[in-house]
């Protein structure tokens, strides 16, 4: 009386057969379908797909840096400062003579630093805050979300600025400093998330099975909250990049020569009227990634949300 | 009696830009009877009874060779004449009142609100309320004042289901559609409703449409029924005539559901012949 | 006897009032027991109660002459297995099949054996090719074989059945109702079921325990049932309203 496994689609052949065949074979075939399922449905975004190129090439211009200019980002030269955008200098140079586009294209790989060390520290802790809180309830929860009304409160610059007084400013600092203030609405999320997932006759059986609740946090409960965490991270990038640009600006981030989109937009400041290029080549800029990270975010949430599909 | 309320012929509905084809070649007509429409899910049932009413969602092709209500082109109705149909002229009860009341408006006035919605110079707010309490009393609320001023959460599944035929039935349609209105109901409070809607559907002539996956009940309860499978009817008959059901799928339903009386020997389960999907659609008449 | 309830009395929170009250039965070992009622009765809540689920109890449980507390050890787990109402949601979304089967071994402490999840999966009818697939990508029917087999790869002695057929459609209910008939046989199990449907419970039970409001109301052998022998009003109530429709047309 077995049934047998019925398959819908003809198999086609090569990788694309690999991505649909209705059997995975292996548990890397499997998460490998689903991930392309998820392009699939991805893909019906087009200004998701325009946000996903506009990272994509923030992420080729970072890396490919030293290929694609031919100054000397830190490199001074006075004799030719405040040149307007010409064939030697395409987006001209600022007040020390120094190559703006050049600048702008190492100033991506400072932002790109910024933004996927914040990601990387701020994901974790308020994944497993937020889930433990939200798991345990009772006085775990009460310290834990009173702990993370603190961090909500401060408002990300003016602790920053609390930072830099205390620990010198540096990027490192600044990275630590929005971090701070980052986790709380990602830990509140997890929390939520976790609140309705508790009460799942899935949870149910794994509890019947003898799982520690360790084990159901990380086992069952995490990949849960994973898919809207990513939406709220890939959201928050566009606030995290301002809020670098913004310490940039009052000379909090990255240091003088180091190029960072934030600092030259504050340098560019004095020259505005006459050397517009100047500050208006790093804040299209940041406003560029800022939108990117947005559209994308945007489309992600409708690609992972699970309250959408199934 | 004028011909029929509803004529259908040759329904079709596709999703997913025309390839998973939900309805397909589905042909009825509607009286002044109790029509059911039996299947399992993804038989497509639900499906026809929003297609009727062009609740689908965009992205859905329907196509008919006719489909006819009263004099109205349903096929070809902007969607102005659809909002003029719509409750006015066929209703629509659905299966949990918990899902398809407002939470947050106060049962009479959700259903004054559709009055008022339908009749605007019907007489205004006060003889929506007249009108509101009268339905109320006809659905056999008892104390309909008290009730009125409820909110859905506060009411139990039975009476919620009162209130939702209440509200369908005050903008008096000739045509009500319900899809599966008593699955989330009690098996002692189902019997209620269902002795309720028969009577409100005989005393002001109505045709009804019930959309079921329950085939024990829309036998007891329905003059005709439809089967329906993989998007095709594959038979039509008269409830009173379901033992001497011909189709095969039909006989393999009858026979494998359980019930009190059995011995408690393996029942016969359904062997799914593919060629019932692609049997020619009957013709419902 | 291999369940034991008594007195059991049960609330969702220290001050609420009691969903269950004082409610006792016994289910011997190999039997089939069901639990009867409708919405809001408690029948569930008394299901989820034996399971471990709920720790705010009174009265005594036990499991096979042990004597069951709030808390349970993970050998008791072992023991008593439960097979949810809703295939969509027994099952977690992001995992894949084979994966959910390893689980309970896992959480036992048992190897995890690729040749269990194997039988398993056969144990049930279903195609061992299945095993890589996501909940999402199985049947309605597929999915509760899986719960099912979930259920089953830690050899339990009782199965705990909270309508497992409810959200079935009627064809795939017959095939999970035989299903779950042979392993009983086959396993020598011990079935606590509780349903609403009265049709279902009187085919796979012996006994049948009818509740109302938080109580049970009968104890009835099923037999007597089928010819109408029950003495409370609800009981009669109840059976005939799970009669009529299928015969005449109610009159209004």
């Amino acid at each position: 009386m077995t049934v047998p496994a019925t398959d819908t689609l003809p198999s086609r052949p090569g990788f694309r057969g690999w991505l649909t065949e209705p059997e995975p074979k292996g548990w890397t075939q499997a998460s490998a379908q689903q991930f392309y399922q998820g392009w699939l449905r991805f893909r019906a975004h087009p200004l998701g797909l325009v946000g996903l190129a506009m990272i994509v090439l923030l992420i080729l211009v970072a890396i490919a840096a030293p290929l694609i200019t031919s100054y000397d980002p830190i490199a001074q030269d006075l004799s030719q400062r405040l040149m307007p955008p010409s064939a030697e200098h395409w987006l001209g140079t600022d007040n020390f003579g120094r190559d703006v586009y050049t600048r702008i294209v190492y100033g991506a790989r400072t932002t790109l630093h910024i933004v996927v060390l914040v990601t990387v520290i701020v994901a974790p802790i308020g994944l497993l805050i937020g889930t433990c809180s939200g798991y345990f309830g009772g006085w775990v929860d009460e310290v834990l979300m009173r702990i993370t009304d603190i961090f909500l409160s401060f408002p990300g610059l003016v602790l920053a600025l609390g930072f830099a007084a205390a620990l010198g400013p540096g990027i490192t600092n600044a990275i630590i400093a929005i971090s701070l203030t980052a986790w709380p609405p990602i830990a509140r999320l997890a929390r939520a998330e976790t609140l309705s997932l508790r009460q799942a006759d899935y949870i149910a059986a794994v509890r019947l099975q003898g799982a520690s609740s360790l084990a159901i946090i990380v086992r069952h409960i995490l990949p849960m909250c994973v898919p809207s965490v990513i939406v709220r991270v890939t959201l928050n990038m566009a606030g995290i990049i301002l809020t670098a640009a913004g310490l940039g600006f009052l000379g909090l981030g990255a240091q003088p020569p180091a190029p960072e989109w934030g600092s030259m937009a504050a340098t560019g400041r004095e020259f505005m009227i006459d050397s517009p290029w100047v500050i208006a080549a790093p804040g299209i800029a940041i406003a560029v990634v800022s939108l990117a990270f947005n559209l994308f975010g945007d489309a992600l949430r409708d690609v992972l949300d699970p309250r959408g599909s199934e | 009696m004028s011909g029929p309320l509803l004529d259908v012929e040759n329904l079709e509905v596709a999703f997913g830009g025309g390839y998973i084809k939900a309805v397909r070649g589905v042909s009825f007509t509607l009286g002044r009877e109790k029509l059911g429409i039996v299947g399992e899910s993804g038989s497509g049932k639900s499906t026809v009874g929003r297609a009727i009413m062009r609740l689908l969602p965009s992205t859905a092709k329907i196509t008919s060779s006719r489909l006819q209500f009263g004099g109205v082109d349903l096929a070809k109705a902007s969607e102005q004449q659809m909002m003029a149909i719509r409750g006015r002229r066929i209703g629509l009860i659905l299966q949990d009142p918990k899902y398809s009341l407002n939470p947050v408006m106060r049962v009479g006035e959700q259903i004054a609100e559709t009055y008022l919605l339908h009749y605007p110079q019907g007489g205004g707010q006060k003889a929506a309320r007249q009108k509101m309490l009268e339905m109320l009393a006809a659905v056999q609320i008892r104390d309909p004042e008290r009730v009125a001023r409820l909110y859905p959460h506060e009411v139990s599944g039975g009476m919620g289901q009162r209130i939702m035929i209440a509200m369908m039935l005050i903008a008096e349609p000739e045509v009500l559609i319900a899809d599966e209105p008593t699955s989330a109901l009690d098996v002692t409070v189902r019997l209620e409703v269902l002795a309720l809607l028969d009577d409100l559907i005989r005393r002001r002539n109505l045709g009804l449409i019930f959309i079921s996956h329950d085939l024990n009940l829309v036998r007891g309860f329905c003059d005709r029924v439809l089967i329906m499978y993989a998007g095709r009817i594959v038979e039509t008959l008269k409830a009173s005539e379901l033992d001497r059901a011909r189709h095969p799928y039909t006989q393999g339903l009858l026979a494998s559901l359980p019930s009190i009386d059995r011995p408690p020997a393996p029942l016969p389960t359904l062997e799914r012949d593919p060629s019932w999907a692609m049997d020619a659609p009957e013709a419902g008449r | 006897m291999m369940i034991g309830v008594e007195k059991l009395t049960v609330r969702f929170a220290p001050d609420a009032a009691p969903a269950v009250r004082g409610v006792s039965f016994g289910v011997e070992k190999g039997e089939a027991f069901g639990l009867v009622g409708e919405s809001g009765c408690g029948k569930s809540t008394v299901l989820r109660a034996i399971a471990g689920l709920n720790r705010h109890y009174g009265g005594r449980l036990t499991l096979d002459g042990e004597v069951l507390g709030p808390i349970r050890s993970k050998a008791s787990y072992r023991r008593m297995q439960m097979v949810f109402q809703d295939p969509y949601g027994s099952l977690h979304p992001r995992k894949t099949i084979r994966s959910q089967l390893m689980e309970p071994l896992r959480n036992q402490g048992l190897p995890r054996s690729s040749a269990a999840v194997d039988e398993a999966l056969r144990a049930v009818g279903l195609d061992t090719a299945l095993s890589f697939r996501f909940p999402h990508q199985l049947s309605g029917g597929q999915r509760q074989r899986v719960a099912i087999a979930r259920a089953l790869i830690l050899r339990p002695q009782v199965l705990l059945l909270d309508e497992p057929t409810s959200a079935l459609d009627v064809s795939v209910q017959a095939e999970i109702l035989n299903l779950l008939s042979q392993l009983r046989a086959g396993h020598q199990l011990t079935y606590l079921l509780v349903s609403h449907d009265l049709a279902v419970i009187s085919y796979m039970c012996s006994r049948i325990a009818i509740m109302q409001a938080g109580e049970i109301v009968e104890l009835v052998e099923v037999e007597r049932l089928r010819r109408g022998e029950v003495e409370h009003p609800y009981s009669k109530r109840l059976l005939a309203a799970s009669r009529t429709y299928g015969k005449e047309r109610q009159p209004v």
